[in-house]
Order: C-alpha cells, then sequence, then structure tokens
C-alpha cells in the first residue's frame, strides 16, 4: 500500500469502527469492546507505519477534488509532515491507551457501547484534523471533536453537574467556532484556496491582505478549543466526565487540536506582530493564572484540568515566540504524562471512593492499594514539575528557551516583547507547577488518619495502560536530538542558562509546599471531613459518578473544599478561595453574558406568547368563522348541491358569451 | 323548415327536464326528468344532421349515428339508475332524494336510528 | 315560445319569411307544443304514476318529430326502446318502491323555486342564443329520406362499426352491473329481514299514515 492509502487508513478506520459500534451496541454487545480496541490500534500501528515513511523528511501532500464548487475550492487534501506524523501517533497512542483502559473502568456501564463508539469517533475526528491538508477537511473533525466532546463530557448525564458541563463546553467551542470560521473564509478569500500548503505559499510571498484580522478571528477559535484564557472556563467543569475521556481530551485530542492548528498556520499568525503579543500575552495569563487555580483545586480532576491549561499555555507561548517545534514537542510529552496522570487519577478515585483531595489527605496507605497508580503517577508529577531527566524537563526547557531566545533578540519571528513575556510568565508557573504537583502527590499519598477502604484489586487492564503511558513520560525528552530532524527545525536542547532556571524555581516550588504541608499536616487529623462514594465495590465509573454527584451536598461547592490541612491555603493565603473559583470568571461571565442572554431570552418569550400570539389567534379565528358559515351550505341534499352547480355555470356561459359577442 | 323550431324545442325541454332533476322529490321521477334531458340532446342532434347532410353533403350521418348511441346508453343508464334506486330503498327505506342527508355537516346517523325505533316499536 | 316566434318574426325576412308555412313546419309546430306541454306536465304533475304516462307522451311526440324531420329509423327506435321500454322499467321502478298511488302532495322537495330559477335562467340563455344563431338557417327537407333505415344502416355499419361494438361491451357491463347491484341488495335485504321481520309491515302503516 503506498504511503497516501494508509494515511487516509489512519482517520477511516476508527471512524468505521464508531459507525459499526453504533449499530451493533445493541444487537451483538460481544463485539463492542474488539470493535472499539481493534480500530483504533490498527489505525496507531499505521500512523507509526506513516511515520516511518515520512521520516521526517519532505512532507507528503496529496489532494483530490471530489467536486467543483465554484468559488475557492474544497478538496480532500492530506498534508504530511513531521509535525502531523509525529502528532499522529500520540493520538493513535492515547486513544488506544484510552480504549483499553476504558474497557476496565466502564466495565459494567450500559452505556459502554455508546461511549466507546463516540471515543472512536472523536479519536477519527482528531486523525483527521492531524492529517488534513485541507482548512475546510480541517474543520469538520474540529467540530466533529465539539459535538463528541459535547456527548462525552455529559455522559454521567444523570448527574446535573454533568449535564451543566456539557452544555458549557459545547457552546464556549461555540463561541470560539464562529469567529474560527469566519477567520477561515477571510482567510481562504485572501489566498484562494482552503489548501494550507496554498495558504502558507500565500503567506511567505506576502499576498495576505489583512493578517491581523485574520490571526486574531483564528485565535478565537483556538482559544476555545485549547482552552486558553479567556475561553478555558469549560475545561475544569468538563471534569464531571468520565476520567478516560479527560484523559482523551486533555492529553491528544481536543485541546491539543488548537495547538496543532497555530503549528500549522504559524505563519499567518508571524506575519502579524500584533497577533503574537496577543498570543503572548493570552499564553502568560492562562498560564499564571491556571496554575494558581490548580493550587487551590480540591477535586484531583480539577487540578489536573488546570494544569493542563497552564500547560497549554507553554504551547501557546512557545507559539508566540515562533518556535513551532518546542510548541509541539512540549505537546507530544505533555500528551504522554497528562494521559498519564488522568487514567492514574481514575485508579486513584477508585480506590478512595471519592475526588476530594482533603478526604484523601485524610486515609492511610493510599499508596499502597495501588501501588501501580503510585509509581506511574509520581514520574508523571515529576515530569509535569519539570525536573531533570523526564520528559517535561526537555519539553518545557525548549520553550523556555525558545522565549529566551527571543527576548534576547536573536531572531526576528516574534517581537522581543513576546519573549520576555512569555520568559517571565513560564518561569513563575514553572514555580508553582512544582508547587501543586508536589501538593497533589502530598494530599493524594501521604494521608494520615483511618484506613483507607479495601475496594479489591485495579482491572489488570487499567494498571497495564499506566505502565505503557510510563515509558514515554520518562524519557521521551530523551529524543530531543532526533527531533528537530522531523521538525524541520531549531535546536531542542535545554540551555543552560533556562535549565537552571527552571529546574531551581521547581525545586523551591516543590520544597516550600512540602514544608508548608509538614506545618499544616497536622491540623488535617482534627478536622475530620471527607466524602465517600456510596458503592465502593462497584465499577470504576459508578464509583466516580457518585463521588461527583456527592461533592455539592458534602462541600457546598464541586471546586472548594474548607480543609485546613491544605497546604495550598496557606501558600495562597487570601487569594485561596478565589483562585479555588478559578478567579470568578464564571461569575462574570454570567453578569455579562448569561444574564443578559436570559433576560433577553424572557423578553422573547413574552413577545411570543402576548404579541405574535394575539396575531396568530386572530389569523385563526377569521378562517373558523368562515368555516362555520360555509358549513351551514353542507346540507347533504344533493339537489341543492346540483343547482348550485348549475347556477353557476348559466352564469358563466352567459358571461363567456357576452364576452364572445363582444356585448 | 327552420331551424330554430327544433333548437328552440330541445332546449325548452332540455330546461324542463333540468327542472324536473333539481325539484322532484322522488329518485325515480328525477330519473325520468333525465330521460328529458337526454332526449332533448337527441332532437338536436336528428335536426342538426338533417341539417347538414342536406347543406354540407355530410354523409357520415354521425348526429343520427351518435343518437343511437345514446339510446343505447340511456337504456344502460336507466338500468343502472334504477337499480341503484332499488338498492338504495332497501337499505334506507326510502327513495326521497332529500331524505338521503349522510353527507350533510354535522350528520349524526339519527335518521336509521329513529327508522329502527319505529321499527321496533 | 312566444318570445322565440317574435324573434323569428322579424329576423327571417329573406326567401322564406316565417309565414311562409309548409304542412310539415305546421305539423312540427305543433306537435312540438304539445310535447313541451307533456313535458311540462311530467315534471310536475302530483301523481307519480302520471308523470311516467305523460312522459310516454312527450317521447312519442318526439318520435313524431323524428318523422318529421325524415329520421325513420331513429323514431322507430324511439317507439321501441323509450316507450316500449324505458317507460315500463320507471313504471316497475315506481311499483318496486311503493310510489304512492294517487295524489302525493309532497312530490316536488323544497329546492322547488330554486329549481324554477336556474331552469327558467338556463331556459333564457339557451333559447337566446340558439335564436341568436339559427335564425337564418333553413333545413331543406325535399328530396330523399335522410335517415331512412337503408341509409342508416349503411352509415352505422360502414363508418361507425368500431363505436358500435364498443357500445355493446358498455351495455353488457351495464347488464352485469345491474345484477350486481340487485343480487347484493337482495342478499342484504334478506339479511336485514332476517333480523328485523317486521321492516315492510312497518313501512306500510307510515304509507297508511300519509
Amino acid at each position: 500500500m503506498t504511503t497516501t492509502t494508509l494515511a487516509v487508513l489512519v482517520p477511516l478506520l476508527p471512524f468505521l469502527g464508531a459507525a459499526a459500534g453504533l449499530l451493533l451496541g445493541r444487537t451483538a454487545p460481544g463485539f463492542v469492546r474488539p470493535l472499539a480496541v481493534l480500530p483504533t490500534l490498527t489505525s496507531l500501528v499505521l500512523a507509526v507505519l506513516v511515520a516511518a515513511r515520512q521520516g521526517g523528511g519532505r512532507a507528503l501532500d496529496s489532494a483530490t477534488e471530489l467536486t467543483p464548487t465554484g468559488s475557492v475550492p474544497i478538496e480532500l487534501a492530506l498534508h504530511i509532515d513531521g509535525f502531523a506524523a509525529l502528532v499522529a501517533i500520540l493520538v493513535g497512542v492515547v486513544a488506544t491507551c484510552v480504549q483499553i483502559y476504558s474497557t476496565g473502568y466502564l466495565r459494567d456501564d450500559p452505556r459502554y457501547p455508546s461511549y466507546a463508539a463516540l471515543v472512536s469517533l472523536f479519536s477519527s475526528a482528531m486523525l483527521l484534523v492531524v492529517y488534513s491538508g485541507d482548512l475546510i477537511v480541517l474543520l469538520v473533525g474540529w467540530e466533529v471533536m465539539g459535538i463528541c466532546s459535547y456527548f462525552l463530557v455529559g455522559h454521567y448525564w444523570e448527574t446535573p453537574e454533568a449535564r451543566a458541563a456539557s452544555i458549557k463546553a459545547f457552546l464556549v467551542t461555540k463561541l470560539g467556532d464562529v469567529p474560527f470560521l469566519i477567520g477561515l473564509f477571510a482567510l481562504a478569500t485572501d489566498a484562494g484556496s482552503f489548501r494550507i500548503t496554498t495558504v502558507l505559499g500565500t503567506v511567505a510571498s506576502g499576498g495576505l491582505h489583512h493578517p491581523t484580522l485574520i490571526a486574531l478571528l483564528l485565535l478565537a477559535g483556538v482559544a476555545g478549543k485549547s482552552a486558553q484564557f479567556p475561553l478555558h472556563t469549560w475545561l475544569p467543569d468538563a471534569m464531571a466526565g468520565p476520567t478516560p475521556v479527560s484523559a482523551l481530551i486533555h492529553a491528544a485530542t481536543m485541546v491539543a487540536a488548537g495547538v496543532y492548528f497555530i503549528a500549522r498556520l504559524l505563519p499567518v499568525f508571524e506575519a502579524s506582530s500584533a497577533a503574537m503579543v496577543v498570543l503572548a500575552v493570552m499564553a502568560a495569563v492562562t498560564m499564571a493564572g491556571s496554575a494558581l487555580a490548580a493550587l487551590a483545586q480540591d477535586d484531583i480532576k480539577r487540578v489536573l484540568a488546570y494544569s493542563t491549561i497552564g500547560q497549554l499555555g507553554y504551547m501557546t507561548g512557545a507559539l508566540a515566540v515562533g518556535d513551532r517545534g518546542a510548541a509541539v514537542f512540549h505537546l507530544l510529552s505533555h500528551g504522554a504524562f497528562k494521559a498519564l496522570l488522568f487514567l492514574a487519577a481514575g485508579v486513584i478515585i477508585h480506590a478512595a471512593g471519592t475526588n476530594s483531595l482533603a478526604a484523601m489527605s485524610r486515609m492511610k496507605d493510599l499508596r499502597a492499594r495501588v501501588p501501580d497508580a503510585y509509581w506511574t503517577m509520581t514520574v508523571a508529577l515529576l515530569a509535569l514539575a519539570a525536573i531533570p531527566p523526564f520528559a517535561g524537563f526537555f519539553s518545557k526547557e525548549s520553550v523556555l528557551g525558545a522565549a529566551e531566545h527571543v527576548a534576547t533578540g536573536h531572531t526576528e519571528h516574534a517581537p522581543g516583547a513576546a519573549g520576555w513575556i512569555v520568559l517571565v510568565a513560564g518561569l513563575v508557573t514553572a514555580l508553582i507547577t512544582a508547587g501543586y504537583a508536589t501538593r497533589l502527590w502530598l494530599l493524594a499519598f501521604r494521608g494520615r488518619g483511618a484506613e483507607a477502604p479495601d475496594h479489591g484489586r485495579q482491572p489488570l487492564v487499567m494498571n497495564a495502560v499506566l505502565w505503557v503511558l510510563a515509558v514515554p513520560s520518562l524519557a521521551f525528552g530523551l529524543t530531543y536530538r532526533v527531533l528537530p530532524d522531523w521538525f524541520g527545525g531549531s535546536d531542542l536542547t535545554p540551555t543552560l542558562t533556562t535549565s537552571v532556571l527552571g529546574t531551581g524555581f521547581a525545586l523551591v516550588g516543590g520544597l516550600v509546599t512540602y514544608g508548608a504541608w509538614q506545618h499544616t499536616t497536622a491540623l488535617a487529623a482534627r478536622a475530620p471531613l471527607g466524602a465517600v462514594a456510596a458503592h465502593p465495590e462497584a465499577d470504576a465509573g459508578l464509583v466516580e459518578a457518585e463521588a461527583i454527584a456527592s461533592r455539592a451536598p458534602a462541600y457546598g461547592d464541586v471546586a472548594y473544599a474548607p480543609d485546613p490541612g491544605d497546604p495550598g491555603r496557606l501558600l495562597l493565603g487570601p487569594l485561596h478561595r478565589h483562585a479555588a473559583l478559578g478567579f470568578h470568571l464564571d461569575a462574570v461571565y454570567d453578569a455579562l453574558f448569561v444574564r443578559p442572554v436570559r433576560a433577553g431570552a424572557s423578553l422573547v418569550r413574552f413577545l411570543d406568547r402576548e404579541v405574535v400570539e394575539t396575531y396568530v389567534h386572530g389569523a385563526s379565528a377569521l378562517p373558523r368563522l368562515l368555516g362555520a358559515a360555509v358549513r351551514r351550505a353542507q346540507t347533504g341534499n344533493v339537489q341543492t348541491y346540483v343547482s348550485a352547480l348549475l347556477a353557476g355555470t348559466v352564469v358563466l356561459a352567459v358571461a363567456a358569451l357576452l364576452v364572445a359577442t363582444g356585448v | 323548415m327552420h331551424l330554430a323550431y327544433p333548437a328552440v324545442l330541445s332546449a325548452l325541454l332540455f330546461c324542463t327536464g333540468l327542472y324536473g332533476v333539481l325539484a322532484r322529490r322522488n329518485a325515480v321521477l328525477v330519473l325520468m326528468s333525465v330521460e328529458l334531458m337526454l332526449n332533448a340532446v337527441n332532437l338536436n342532434l336528428v335536426a342538426f344532421d338533417v341539417w347538414l347532410s342536406r347543406t354540407a353533403r355530410e354523409t357520415l350521418h354521425s348526429g343520427q349515428a351518435l343518437t343511437l348511441f345514446t339510446i343505447a346508453i340511456a337504456a344502460a343508464e336507466i338500468g343502472i339508475g334504477l337499480a341503484i334506486v332499488l338498492a338504495v330503498y332497501r337499505n334506507r327505506g326510502t327513495s326521497d332524494i332529500d331524505r338521503l342527508r349522510d353527507t350533510a355537516e354535522g350528520h349524526e346517523d339519527d335518521t336509521p336510528a329513529a327508522e329502527k325505533a319505529e321499527a321496533t316499536a | 315560445m312566444n318570445p322565440a316566434s317574435a324573434a323569428l318574426a322579424t329576423a327571417a325576412a329573406g326567401t322564406h319569411g316565417f309565414l311562409s308555412p309548409t304542412g310539415v313546419e305546421i305539423a312540427f309546430l305543433l306537435v312540438g307544443v304539445v310535447t313541451f306541454g307533456a313535458a311540462l306536465v311530467t315534471v310536475s304533475t302530483k301523481q307519480l304514476v302520471h308523470a311516467a304516462l305523460w312522459l310516454v307522451a312527450t317521447l312519442g311526440g318526439l318520435a313524431v318529430e323524428y318523422l318529421l324531420l325524415t329520421a325513420e329509423f331513429i323514431a322507430w327506435v324511439q317507439v321501441l326502446i323509450y316507450v316500449g321500454s324505458v317507460v315500463v322499467l320507471l313504471l316497475f321502478g315506481l311499483m318496486l318502491t311503493k310510489a304512492p298511488i294517487g295524489r302525493s302532495p309532497d312530490a316536488d322537495s323544497g329546492n322547488r323555486w330554486a329549481a324554477l330559477t336556474v331552469a327558467i335562467a338556463a331556459a333564457a340563455a339557451l333559447v337566446w342564443v340558439v335564436v341568436d344563431a339559427f335564425r337564418t338557417t333553413w333545413i331543406d327537407l325535399s328530396g330523399p329520406a335522410s335517415g331512412s333505415t337503408e341509409v342508416t344502416g349503411a352509415s352505422l355499419f360502414q363508418h361507425w362499426v368500431l363505436p358500435f361494438e364498443a357500445l355493446s361491451v358498455l351495455l353488457l357491463a351495464a347488464l352485469v352491473g345491474a345484477i350486481v347491484l340487485s343480487r347484493k341488495a337482495k342478499a342484504d335485504a334478506a339479511a336485514t329481514a332476517a333480523s328485523t321481520p317486521t321492516v315492510p309491515g312497518s313501512r306500510s302503516e307510515k304509507e297508511g299514515v300519509r
């Protein structure tokens, strides 16, 4: 088979698997698990083959036009360069791991068939985005991911949190997608084509007329999809979905799509220095704010969600300084360790019967219950905190190095201000990141108090997947020597200055947090606290759903817990309360958008009920009166009918005669 | 002979039949009126055939042939019509046209009920 | 007929004045008056059986008119089929539906005045049109009869064979249809008679009341 055929099969196989899974889910439950895992696994193998054949060399381009559209042509196009090949492998690995993990996690879930099919569809859409060489085809995958995330986040739709979260995720991402669509059209109008290669050629020859406008419009869509400030608020709430879905969304698919999109079209953004500065500011605010929020969260998954937002901030920061190699490098390593973090968190939630860190910190020996999750999560948290030699260190250093490179004025790709913004924000974030990683680890695994209840061994598939993902989290960073060949660009080797600075900040953050924990952990024993799922012996999915449902009644909020034993409370001081609530951004949105929209809706409802309906009633009353009048003529007497008929005939005949004779 | 004589006679007969169809109550009398209308048409056909065969040398005699056909069809019609009238009479106990009002608006099928009540009484 | 005559009198001023009556014309007019009068009685009499008998007079008068128009064959067919069979059928129909013998005050329905209006309007329109169109047209009745049996038969079986045969199929269909309708009615009547055997008695009682 040619490489093109293989590449077409990569997104096609999970899609077919999803279709078959949706069709056969009810009639043949025995096929559901193979249909979920095998197509994804096969497409991973094919993606590896495609990458091996492409080999980081010249980009592979292939296109076919199905039908002429009359204006700007839309083609089924592939554009596979080193970025696409490697990101596709990441998507394949994470999707396969998630599918395998889900067979254990949602073992007894009655809606598993539709869930597995949607996960397959989700991966297929992401692979389409990765391989697509045409912006409209890319948009198709982009929007399919949006709708799949809506369904998957709302998987536990019995709980009101999940319902609200799924609608929020959908609406917020759509809010970004509308400007995104307009931006795509503007871009295609300027370039005369939707093909990425053509667009990039136009940019290179300076044919772009409105680079700032287009870049900002596209940026809105990217901010929605990749959960960047100010459209990031859907991501922490999306934790109401099942843990494997969170892993999939956060590691490889949805949020990665935005970063990947900018990486593909980076020259378009570079054409406008204003857009680059906006990107840098956006990345800096996102990084620092989300790291502070992560430090205050009580829900283990929300901590990870805010950390995702922060790490995505690093990637957009790298893009803001014009280094897409660093961005995609961080995307790849982050995908591996973040998937691992989420999947391990799923195991921990199952074992502890709660998703609250405050409750976990009052359980003894939780780490002994789940040794696999303990060790792999430690690796992943070290990677997240960018401690050498774990994967996160190398990728984060490459980002910081690129920022420093720009800040010191060594390149003309990006404005120096962007470099400084990203560099400072990145270092601050590195400090806080290490802090919340340490806090998470200490609270989850170093708890003191009653013995954790024993819920039996975790399913083998779940633990096995953790170890599979631990390998890249540990060692992927060492590929920094090879990757520049694939990315065809800058050097990714960590520079000495930023390495020392970054690692130093990380160590300081970790140590300070440890000190604070030493100080506060004594208080924890005095304040008993905790809510545990009602059926801890059930399968992991049910435990998690119950944990989510019982949070708000137990603590009064999905994000906050009144726990004096939390080191984050000590570190943040008065900021803690605001950080836990995401700096009240939701309340601001509520006041700015939700309430005006609701008021408008009630106004429209009033107008519809009281004004429009009056016309409708009037319009129906008149025909009804006429009908009642005409109905009286229906006497049932045939002779009356024929009389009327013939009288009409006579009148018509006389009229016709008068006309014909011209009287 | 003046052609207007048979034409006018035919028109008047037709309208007489028309009146009968519209005004008579008994279905058999309505059928009689229909026969009158058909005969009026026949007279027209014959008169114009005679006129045309003389003045226009028309040799097909289409008017007379059509008259014969009309007579045959009228015979068939009267047979079927009477069969229908008889069937209605047997089912409903009447052949009065203005009492057959099943198609009226708000018809509640009360006539047969009243009849049944009478029958059992 | 008076308006028509007046119109003719003013219009026909050429070679054939209205007042150049031949015997045929006078006979046609007289028989026409009788026919029309009989038709009027047919549709207006209160006695149902008398209506059928006046219909005989109308149809017979028409047969005479056919003869005067030299359509001999049609005239005899008219007598045979209409006067002979159709009227007999109608009389049978009247009897089978138990039509009252003697005057029946409700022979006309309540639609009478509407019917009269429509009929007079239609008559006025038709007579006006016909007179307007044919007031100067004459039929030449001299020469051989145009509707003798020979001529009619020749044209019927030379030019009109196919419609003639098709008509036989129609007649057959009508025959079958009439039989089917009657049979079904009989079966239904038998069923209803079996269930409610008092129906004939009640009917006759009602008529008696009438």
